[in-house]
């Protein structure tokens, strides 16, 4: 049983009905063949009418939901051979943030993504995906490991943001986001990102100065979260919706203002109603993107990322 | 908006100005009165308890070129209010009463100002954050200043001191100003791959996307006593760990305690610190020994000052040498060699 946002109840109840014809046609010999047909049509027509015009606060909590995959999933679907590596060899290891060697489209590369967690024990491991500094540096030597081999690293960013901790700051978690985003620009080796939930400030451009910038259509990315936000601007953590509508964090507004490259389709209802078909949108332009960067020499991918970021915010919204 | 509302201020501000206020100073940190004319010439430091007041950017700008002397560069164009961003105001509202507020409303200004001049004969290019604009917080304008800055740095083979006063991202700006945090950091790198010093000077306060991109990379790392410096505000920490945090938490003690510093200077020292580590960094060489000019009696010696360095020619009768090997002492004519530095030092003293 899937769990229903506040804004999809007509759909839950009609996908209720059809559950209920179904357990009476199993007992009887009522021919209901044809209402559930109809009642499934019904469902699907509202869902895509539904989806089609999200607003920004309800492709947040699309990008929330707990049943969407998370980065875990992706790489156990999406590569071959995942070696998982551990520990940023300074003080710990933070599982926020995981990552290795794997094999995608039969060509090894690294993979690094923040993970959520997807029910409370793995959201505790994982820290719902809220780094802490070791996080970060685990990537960075991730990443530079990458360039010593010449493997393409992947990233997956799903993160609600780095961890306010008072440990995480303590141990630098400033100087290790900034550090983080200053290996991802320095790389001489192709660096693909795709933010897949949640892009939440400093903690997401950690790992996604990429040189390809893909995001999932229903995923969000922000400077700050809506409720952060609200408290800030409106001294109301309960104007989120509107900061969510003036912040301009969905995909398609960030296509526009060219912070992204491309949107990958997502089935209708999101990631979660349909995750073969999610996996099989992400699998072909992943392996887009990284045909086109394997093209490129080390230094002019480089190059290349600098550039493309030392333009940003050039451009804004017409 | 009423007229009214919009009248209202400026008779105020016309009313205000003939009226001495704030004679008298109250320390926020011991309670005592400090007279503005002694706060000022104390750097905005208390002289009773040592607590370092916010100072206004320009007065900390003089406050660390030689003479009090340097010039701003205009401030670069960046597009204006991208998202067309609205809270409870229009962010080009917001603008305006910071630019006004400010005096930057002719030239556009924004919280950043970069500026260069010569610190103890050093040219060197400041780009300082100021916290009454916005909270010193950073859009695209202060990503374009800091690129600016750089840019000049490396134009002018000069080291390039950041000093941040910022809360972080320019919120009205949205990812945009998350996206100048690898924006600022590209220019760091410009600078160190020019091989000149990056500079952090941290100031109150140095939190967020600032603190998470340029403030956090100096090659050299100074703070300001009891400045606030981290990623996440306290109040935010708190209502995570759900308890209160410990006094002096993300103070610049603190994070000098947790080697995020190299160092925690009181304002009055920061020029002289600056100098000094420049001076590490940028000429490393020992100024030759000055030996006197003893003049014999042939007026042949001729002094080719061309100082590059610490390398300088002397022309002896005739004969060109490298003065810098000590076995040049055993001629008749004296040695001498002369450093820029040591020349700079004769000539401020």
């Amino acid at each position: 049983m899937p769990t229903f946002l506040e804004f999809e109840k007509p759909i839950a109840e009609l996908e209720g009905k059809i559950k209920e014809l179904r357990h009476l046609s199993d007992g009887g010999s009522l021919n209901i063949a044809d209402e559930v047909t109809r009642l499934q049509e019904k469902v699907e027509r509202m869902l895509r009418t539904t989806y089609a015009k999200l607003t920004p606060w309800q492709k947040v909590l699309v990008a929330r939901h707990q049943e969407r995959p998370h980065a875990l999933e992706y790489i156990e679907n999406l590569f071959d051979d995942y070696v998982p590596l551990a520990g940023d060899r300074v003080f710990g290891e933070d599982l926020a943030i995981v990552g290795g060697l794997a094999r995608f489209d039969g060509r090894s590369v690294v993979v690094i993504g923040n993970e959520k967690g997807h029910d409370t024990d793995s959201r505790l491991k994982h820290n719902f995906g809220m780094a802490r500094p070791e996080g970060y540096r685990k990537a960075m030597r991730l990443m530079r490991l990458a360039e010593r081999f010449h493997l393409p690293i992947i990233t997956l960013v799903d993160t609600p943001g780095a961890f306010p901790g008072m440990g995480a700051e303590e141990r630098g978690q400033a100087e290790a986001i900034a550090r983080s985003i200053e290996t991802c620009l320095d790389l001489e080796t192709p660096l693909i990102s795709i933010i897949i939930g949640e892009g939440g400030s400093g903690g997401a451009i950690a790992l996604a100065a990429a040189n390809t910038v893909l995001m999932l259509e229903h995923a969000v990315y922000s400077v700050i979260s809506p409720e952060g936000c609200a408290s800030i601007l409106w001294r109301d953590g309960g104007m989120a919706q509107e900061a969510a509508e003036a912040m301009k964090l969905t995909a398609q507004d960030l296509l526009d203002l060219e912070v992204i490259d491309e949107i990958i389709p997502e089935p209708i209802g999101g990631a979660h109603r349909d995750k073969d078909e999610t996996i099989a949108n992400m699998n072909r332009a992943i392996k887009k993107a990284l045909n086109n960067n394997l093209k490129i020499d080390g230094p002019i991918l480089r190059e290349k990322r600098r550039e493309k970021f030392g333009a940003m915010g050039q451009r804004g919204l017409s | 908006m009423s007229w009214l509302e919009n009248i209202r201020p400026k008779i105020r501000a016309l009313v205000a100005r003939d009226i001495p206020e704030n004679l008298w100073v109250k320390c926020p940190a011991c309670g005592q009165m400090i007279f503005h004319r002694e706060l000022d010439a104390n750097l905005k430091v208390c002289p009773h308890c040592g607590h370092h007041m916010r100072i206004a950017v320009r007065e900390r700008l003089a406050s660390m070129f030689d003479d009090g002397v340097f010039q701003e560069i205009e401030p670069p164009k960046a597009i204006i209010d991208p998202l067309k961003f609205r809270d409870r105001k229009r962010y080009t509202e917001r603008l305006r009463d910071a630019q006004s507020a400010s005096g930057a409303r002719q030239t556009g200004g924004d919280a950043a100002i970069v500026s260069h001049g010569t610190m103890g004969r050093i040219n060197v290019v400041i780009v300082a954050l100021d916290f009454s604009f916005m909270g010193g917080s950073m859009g695209i304008a202060v990503g374009e200043a800091f690129v600016a800055a750089a840019r000049l740095a490396v134009l002018q083979q000069a080291p390039l001191i950041a000093v941040p006063a910022s809360g972080g991202a320019r919120m009205q700006e949205g990812i945009l100003s998350l996206m100048q945090m690898p924006r600022t950091i590209i220019a760091v790198q410009d600078v160190r791959e020019a091989n000149l010093p990056f500079i952090s000077l941290m100031t109150d306060p140095t939190t967020g996307g600032v603190s998470a991109s340029f403030a956090m990379l100096g090659d050299i790392a100074i703070a300001e006593p009891g400045a606030n410096i981290g990623f996440a505000g306290k109040r935010v920490i708190e209502d995570t760990i759900r308890e209160k945090l410990p006094e002096g938490f993300q103070s610049a003690e603190y994070l000098h305690e947790h080697g995020m510093v190299d160092m925690v200077v009181p304002r009055q020292d920061m020029r002289k610190t600056l100098i000094r580590t420049l001076r590490h960094l940028l000429r490393p060489n020992p100024p030759a020994n000055v030996v006197p000019l003893k003049l014999g009696k042939k007026k042949a010696l001729k002094v080719d000052a061309t100082a590059d360095g610490n390398r300088s020619e002397i022309k002896s009768e005739g004969a060109t040498r490298d003065t810098n090997g000590a076995a040049a002492a055993t001629r008749k004519t004296a040695t001498m060699a002369k450093s820029d530095q040591a020349s700079d030092d004769a000539k401020k003293d």
